[in-house]
């Protein structure tokens, strides 16, 4: 411009200005801290008394961390050694009992000879999930199936597993893996079964329990096979879960006994008093998750139906479900369900809790759905429609994948919250990590009085779960963002 | 050359009757959106519909696949009265395709997704041949190149040439559009039209609610005229813009054609 000074508007720019690097004040670290932490006077006030917070925070908690002791054999012990080593006045952890009891935070009272059979079910259980998480995805298929092999060989062998159920682990975790990068599809078959091996895995006594009980799904899925061409949705979908109810109730259980009067499979039977610590947590959890998901979309569907009579009833159910406090339904698990149930049928404690998780849980993820579904544009129904697509299509293939995606915030938080409340179940008497595996801890004479320590622990291990679960949530929001410019 | 291209409409007309409209009423609430509308379209005609804002042709329209329901009257597609009766209903979708104002791609699927999915779901058509059938249109429309981007990588003009390839994969008989390129930059109206002329060319039976009155008077055989929820005029273009006889119409021309 500098020749332009005779006041003429006309310019005409002859050669490009290179870019430039930003003056330092404007780069890097020195940048971020002015606009982060320096920005104002007030800023840099709140900056400094949050450093002196953290350093005093840090001041007081760490000696108790690094005078921890993790060998003694009772609370008196530990105080010895960390009187002696720090001197009299000084505080430290006693990590010794999670060295003496973290069996019991894992697997409560479980007989410790059957500590494998969980131990199995629990590394089968990513194996399971895996084709959900990443489907098709071959590469992350294939460490998932590593990472369970490699678990299951090291906790399996300490576990000291019988020679027969290794060898069925072994090559079942081949027969996966092989499958996993042949026809990674017929995973999904695996995560099918995957319940029933587990329940016999966890509560053992005849494997044709479990097996029959399946049977009543496969009923379901050939019945609506049988009649949806004819008769819809809807109806084939009622008749198969009829004919199934009719199958548990008056036929399940004789053929299982029939078959295991033949054929005895038994483990030995573990009960529901048994289970305990992050075994409880987990199972409690997993299962309501994986159950309470297809409900709230069902839930979520009924309650923008048209149908007045279904309306109706979802909208009365989650409200009703929400309006009353779990501890108020675990209460019913295990005092009035009971009643209900006819008279001799012995309905198991962690089975009802289970139920009543889960139906608490669909509740909210209907609400959590009913908000992805509503943010949907009308559009995105009438192109459906106007292409011949018929309900149950749309919903699949169009309405869905689009809502869960806008939900998955709201469902990854319902589902880390009620993987929390499982502690809950420490008010019906089992043996949750939290309150009673410690209470249990405490009330021995050689831990009497300790206090952080489980506390901690529990609380560690809820947070690196409750913490992967965000994660993974985070990146199957950004692996799905596709509708950004 | 006026002579010419009007001989060539009448040519591609047969006597098949596609759409049946009799005495049909639709209310919302206690509205009455339209009124008595008798409408008979012709296998290969093309008409356009006209009107002011609120005028109710996107509700005539929509009554046409159902996705507005009517209350009296009737409604014959292809010989298959629009009813409660759901089978109907998808019958008649599948045989009418439909654009929209705003495009309504899916987001979450890729544009040869977008293409192949209700062929596959709804016609059974195995995936493969689909593809292609999806590719032929895509050229057809003249962007096979952008057959694995997302709708939301695509411009304006190129999304609704996509829903308008969506559309054809389904070999539908009669094509609905309503108010295709109102959403559009002027720039891309022209490659939109572009696509809707080719395809009058080949004789597709169309019904478009727009305010071209440029592809109007190009293509259409017919124009039909709407106010207050009825029909008040139709004539060929030529006519129907030269001499319209109803002062409501007059009124219309003046304010859309000359300022
Ligand atoms: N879902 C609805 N509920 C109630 N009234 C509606 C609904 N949809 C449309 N209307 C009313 O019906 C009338 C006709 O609407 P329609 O969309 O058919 O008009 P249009 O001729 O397409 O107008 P435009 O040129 O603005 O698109 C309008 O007065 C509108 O307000
Ligand atoms: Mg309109």
């Amino acid at each position: 411009m500098t020749d332009s000074s005779d006041r003429s508007i006309a310019f005409a720019r002859e050669t490009m200005l290179p870019a430039r690097e930003p003056p330092v004040s404007q780069r890097g670290i020195v940048r971020w801290m002015r606009e982060n932490l320096f920005s104002s006077p007030m800023n840099t006030i709140l900056t400094l008394l949050g450093l002196g917070l953290i350093f005093l925070t840090i001041r007081a908690a760490l000696p108790w961390f690094i005078n921890g002791v993790w060998n003694a054999n009772s609370l008196a012990e530990c105080r010895a050694i960390i009187a002696e080593r720090a001197g009299p006045d000084a505080s430290g952890a006693c990590w010794a009992m999670i060295r003496e009891r973290w069996h019991q935070f894992t697997f409560g009272f479980y007989p410790p000879d059957q500590y494998w059979r969980p131990i199995l079910a629990f590394g089968l259980l990513f194996a399971a999930i895996a084709p959900v998480l990443f489907a098709g995805q071959k590469r992350n298929l294939m460490v998932v199936i590593a990472g369970v092999a490699a678990f299951l060989l090291v906790t399996l062998y300490l576990a000291s597993t019988p020679l027969l159920a290794f060898v069925f682990a072994a090559a079942l975790v081949i027969v996966l893996a092989v499958l996993s990068q042949t026809q990674p599809g017929k995973l999904m078959w695996f995560t099918v079964l995957y319940p029933a091996l587990t329940f016999y895995l966890l509560w053992g006594g005849s494997i044709w329990e479990p097996v029959t009980a399946m049977f009543g799904f496969v009923i379901i899925a050939v019945t609506y096979r049988l009649l949806v061409e004819r008769i819809g949705v809807a109806v084939s979908s009622a008749i198969g879960v009829v004919l199934a109810m009719l199958w548990w109730l008056f036929i399940d259980a004789h053929v299982a006994d029939a078959l295991a009067s033949a054929l005895p499979l038994a483990l030995p039977k573990v009960n529901s008093d048994q289970f305990g610590g992050f075994l409880l947590a987990v199972t409690i959890g997993v299962t309501a998750i994986a159950c309470s998901l297809p409900m709230g979309i069902l839930l979520a569907l009924g309650r923008r139906s048209d149908m007045l009579l279904i309306k109706t009833l979802s909208v009365g159910f989650i409200e009703f479900i929400r309006g009353v406090p779990l501890i108020t339904l675990l209460f019913t698990a295990s005092l009035l369900l009971q009643y209900f149930l006819p008279p001799n049928t012995n309905f198991d404690l962690i089975l009802r809790v289970i139920i009543l998780v889960t139906l608490f849980a669909a509740a909210y993820i209907a609400e959590v759905i009913r908000g992805g579904l509503a943010a949907l544009p009308r559009g995105q129904y009438e192109a459906a429609d106007s292409l011949g697509l018929d309900y149950w299509r749309a919903q699949r293939l169009i309405i869905m994948p689009q809502a869960l995606k806008i939900a998955i915030p709201g469902i990854v938080s319902t589902f880390i919250g009620l993987f929390k409340d499982t502690t809950l179940v420490a008010f019906v008497g089992l043996l949750d990590p939290l309150k009673g595996v410690t209470q249990i801890v405490r009330a021995d004479i050689n831990w009497k009085g300790i206090y952080w320590e489980p506390y901690i622990f529990v609380g560690v291990i809820f947070f690196v779960i409750c913490f992967g679960m965000s994660r993974y949530s985070m990146s199957l929001e950004r692996r799905l963002k596709r509708d950004h410019r | 050359m006026a002579d010419s291209t009007s001989a060539r409409k009448q040519m591609k007309v047969s006597d098949e009757v596609a759409v049946q409209i009799t005495k049909m009423n639709k209310w919302y609430g206690t509205f009455h959106v339209l009124r008595d509308i008798d409408l008979t379209v012709r296998r290969g005609e093309r008409i356009v519909i006209a009107g002011p804002s609120g005028s109710g042709k996107s509700t005539l329209i929509r009554c046409i696949n159902r996705l507005e329901e009517h209350q009296s009257g009737q409604i014959i597609v292809d010989g298959t009265e629009l009813t409660n009766d759901i089978k109907n209903i998808d019958k008649v979708r599948s045989e009418v395709g439909m654009v929209f104002q705003h495009f309504n791609l899916f987001p979450h699927l890729t544009i040869l997704e977008n293409l192949t999915l209700a062929p596959i779901w709804v016609r059974k058509i195995p995936k493969r041949e689909a593809e292609e059938t999806a590719m032929y249109f895509l050229k057809k429309v003249k962007i096979p190149e952008q057959a694995n981007k997302y709708p939301g990588q695509l411009s304006g003009g190129q999304q609704q040439r996509v829903a308008i390839a969506r559309s054809l994969c389904m070999k539908p008989r009669i094509m609905l559009f309503d108010e295709p390129t109102s959403a559009l930059d002027p720039e891309m109206i022209k490659e939109v039209l572009d696509t809707m002329i080719e395809l009058a060319e080949e004789g597709m039976t169309m019904l478009c609610v727009t305010h071209e009155m440029g592809f109007a008077r190009q293509v259409a055989n017919r124009v039909i005229f709407m106010d207050q929820g009825q029909i008040v005029e139709q004539n060929e273009p030529e006519e129907f813009f030269l001499n319209p006889k109803s002062e409501r119409t007059k009124l219309f021309l003046s304010q859309i054609l000359g300022h």
